[in-house]
């Protein structure tokens, strides 16, 4: 298949999905119980005009169809509209919380790379006690929940050591890598569980092969032997493995960000799901999703570049 | 040049012990290979043909451990450090696998294939590594094109160039071929067969060639070396061998091998299974299956004996020359 049909088929088939996402998102908000309206005025005496003002100016007395079409129209535009809660546009305020949001996310991004395939790598290569150790922890670390990570990582490094804050999100680069370390680790430290068992596993599976020990028969130095026919023989699986890592970063983010008061985009979309900030709430689901589609299309890309038996849109097992 | 420092490949009592096993896997070869020559060496699978010439490179399986020596040109590869060792691998002994699919990295291109070794040791340049690998594409009777070729896109008789080509790559005194032609289809085999043949020539190396076919070692080799469980049943120059067999195992083998002379093509597979590892085994291994068995077979192991009048030739049966126009009978005729 030619790359621009493959790119044309993936596009058409990733708008019809957003498509579907952003019905199923609006339709869960319209669904759910309570009403914005009800939601903002509460505690307060509010009059009925309020109320009808309120009810006017996000439509919600007119029919779901409506609604949902206008709605779509909008973001179709790039207008995502206004926040019910903060009264400003949704585009804003994504953009005043996306900084810390997307730091955080390549913190620990390149947290999980990095020490997921050197735990794995070292794993599979040492075997051993060494090997038992990773093992027990990569297991500890994929069966601990993140707000549990959370609140060790507090108590040790910061109320305990002092070493790094416990909340909040600093200003300026420095300040903000020192503040968002223990946020980045706690939203980390599952995937690195996980790749680095992936990594193991595959690397293992690929040493029994023949060729391995064809090139070791051949002189290849073991260094370049692990590195040259084992561990990339391994990254087909790793990278198939990247919409899982992303997907799953992004939603930890929200209890992460909760956990360590990070006032980021997870933090906003906690907060506007019990405000019942419909707008916002929709904004940032259809986003998710958007980069969770966006990822596995560019892992599809890139897989034939990794495995050359790979050819565009059909994924195959990659030793 | 034929003093036993100078032989290409000097095998001397290689025993090989496996963890599990009730006896050695290998018990006690002796084997050469001298320069310039070909050996075949034959068996059923499972006798430890392949055992044997990987442990040639040391590519032994884990937890083995090896008793003799292996002498290529006169250095011990069993006392070599990992240095030494890479340099053997690299330009002294080079070895052809069976199935040229699984031995490549299907990942990497052919290029990468043949020069890493000799990159990657710095002992060649990029570019020069490169000349050469294309040169031996060349003599291998493939294109330069190839290089940048993945394995994927070759096909089986192809890669088995390939693998020839990558053996050539150091230039090495021996080339170890295990069962070369096993995975390739009928008339692939005979291009690869005559291919190693005219390289081993042009080029001057040693070959050692591992076969369960005992037509194609008549066809290739200089001598041969008949194994059976672990052990030298037989050895001679192919010729002699195959016409007089010494040996019931080689008779019973060249019964069931297919061949011209073989009147009506009849063919009988041997009787029985060779034994398991897990036996101990005392006297000749082949007892259990053999048709002249007396009691002395099973309780005996028998010598190596240099055949009366043919002195290049070592039998291990007690009833050797007993059975000697038996034999040479049986196997032509059955
Ligand atoms: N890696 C290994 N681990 C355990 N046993 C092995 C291994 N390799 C070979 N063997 C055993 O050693 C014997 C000889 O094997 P091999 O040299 O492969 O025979 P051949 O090449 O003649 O078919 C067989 O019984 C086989 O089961
Ligand atoms: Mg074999």
């Amino acid at each position: 298949m030619t790359f621009l049909r493959f790119a044309l088929r993936r596009l058409a088939e990733m708008a019809a999905t957003l498509l579907a996402a952003s019905f199923l998102i609006f339709g869960a908000m319209y669904l759910a119980p309570g009403n914005p309206a009800s939601f903002l005025l509460s505690g307060r005496s509010a009059s009925p005009e309020a109320f009808r003002a309120i009810n006017a100016q996000y439509h919600l007395n007119d029919p779901f169809w409506q609604q949902y079409l206008r709605w779509l129209g909008q973001v179709l535009r790039g207008d995502f509209g206004r926040s019910i809660e903060y009264r400003t546009p949704v585009s804003t305020l994504l953009a005043s919380r996306l900084p810390s949001t997307l730091l955080l996310v390549a913190m620990a991004l390149a947290l999980v790379v990095v020490i997921g395939l050197a735990l794995g790598w070292t794993g599979a290569v040492r075997g051993g006690a060494t090997d038992s150790t990773i093992l027990v922890a990569t297991t500890f670390a994929v069966g601990t929940p993140s707000f549990v990570a959370a609140v060790l990582l507090q108590g040790l490094f910061s109320v305990k050591l002092g070493w790094f804050p416990s909340s909040g999100t600093g200003s300026g680069p420095a300040s903000m890598l020192w503040h968002l370390t223990l946020p980045a680790l706690a939203l980390a430290h599952y995937l690195i569980g996980m790749l680095a068992r992936v990594t193991r596993s595959a690397m293992l599976e690929v040493m029994g092969h023949e060729h391995v020990t064809v090139a070791r028969s051949r002189g290849v130095p073991e260094r370049a032997v692990i590195r040259r026919h084992v561990f990339r023989n391994t990254l087909g699986t790793v990278l198939t493995m990247g919409g899982l890592i992303v997907s799953t970063l992004l939603i930890c983010t929200v209890l992460v960000e909760t956990a360590f008061s990070v006032n980021g985009v997870g933090q906003l979309l906690d907060l506007s799901t019990t405000t019942k900030d419909f707008p916002v709430v929709q904004a940032i689901s259809l986003i998710i999703v958007a980069i969770f589609m966006i990822v596995n299309f560019l892992v599809d890309l890139l897989l034939p570049l990794v495995d050359p038996r790979v050819t565009l849109g059909t994924r195959g097992g990659a030793v | 040049m034929t003093t036993p420092a100078e032989t290409t490949l000097d095998m001397r009592g290689l025993r090989l012990h496996l963890p599990g096993a009730a006896r050695p896997v290998l018990a006690g070869i002796d084997l050469t290979v001298a320069e310039r020559e070909t050996v075949a060496l034959v068996g059923e699978s499972g006798s430890g043909k392949s055992l044997t010439s990987r442990s040639v490179l040391r590519l032994l399986p884990p937890g083995a451990t090896t008793e003799g020596v292996i002498a290529v040109q006169g250095e011990d590869v069993l006392a070599m450090n990992a240095k030494r060792l890479r340099h053997l691998r690299t330009h002294t002994a080079a070895m052809i696998f069976q199935d040229p699919r699984a031995a490549i990295n299907p990942l990497r291109r052919v290029g990468d294939f043949l020069t890493e070794s000799l990159r990657l040791n710095a002992d060649l340049s990029d570019d020069t590594a490169a000349e050469r690998a294309a040169r031996m594409l060349d003599a291998v009777g493939l294109g330069e094109r190839v290089l940048g070729q993945y394995p994927g896109q070759l096909s089986g008789g192809m890669l088995q160039r390939v693998m020839i080509a990558s053996a050539l790559m150091g230039d090495p005194a021996l080339i170890l071929a295990d069962e070369p032609t096993t995975a390739l289809d009928v008339t692939t085999q005979a291009e690869v067969v005559g291919l190693l043949d005219d390289l081993r020539e042009r080029f001057g190396t040693g070959l050692l060639f591992v076969t369960h076919d005992l037509g194609l070692a008549a066809a290739i080799s200089d001598r041969v070396y008949v194994m059976y469980a672990g052990r030298i049943a037989e050895t001679g120059p192919a010729q002699a061998m195959f016409e007089r067999p010494r040996h019931p195992y080689t008779a019973a083998l060249l019964r069931s091998t297919p061949r011209l002379a073989t009147p009506q093509g009849r063919l009988a597979a041997i009787k029985g299974q060779p034994p398991s590892l897990r036996e101990e085994l005392t006297g000749c291994p082949f007892a259990a299956r053999c048709a002249f068995t007396t009691p002395v077979c099973t309780e005996e192991l028998p010598p190596h004996v240099p055949v009366r009048s043919e002195p290049t030739r070592l039998v291990a049966c007690h009833h050797s020359d007993e059975l000697a126009d038996q034999l040479a009978e049986s196997a032509l005729h059955d």
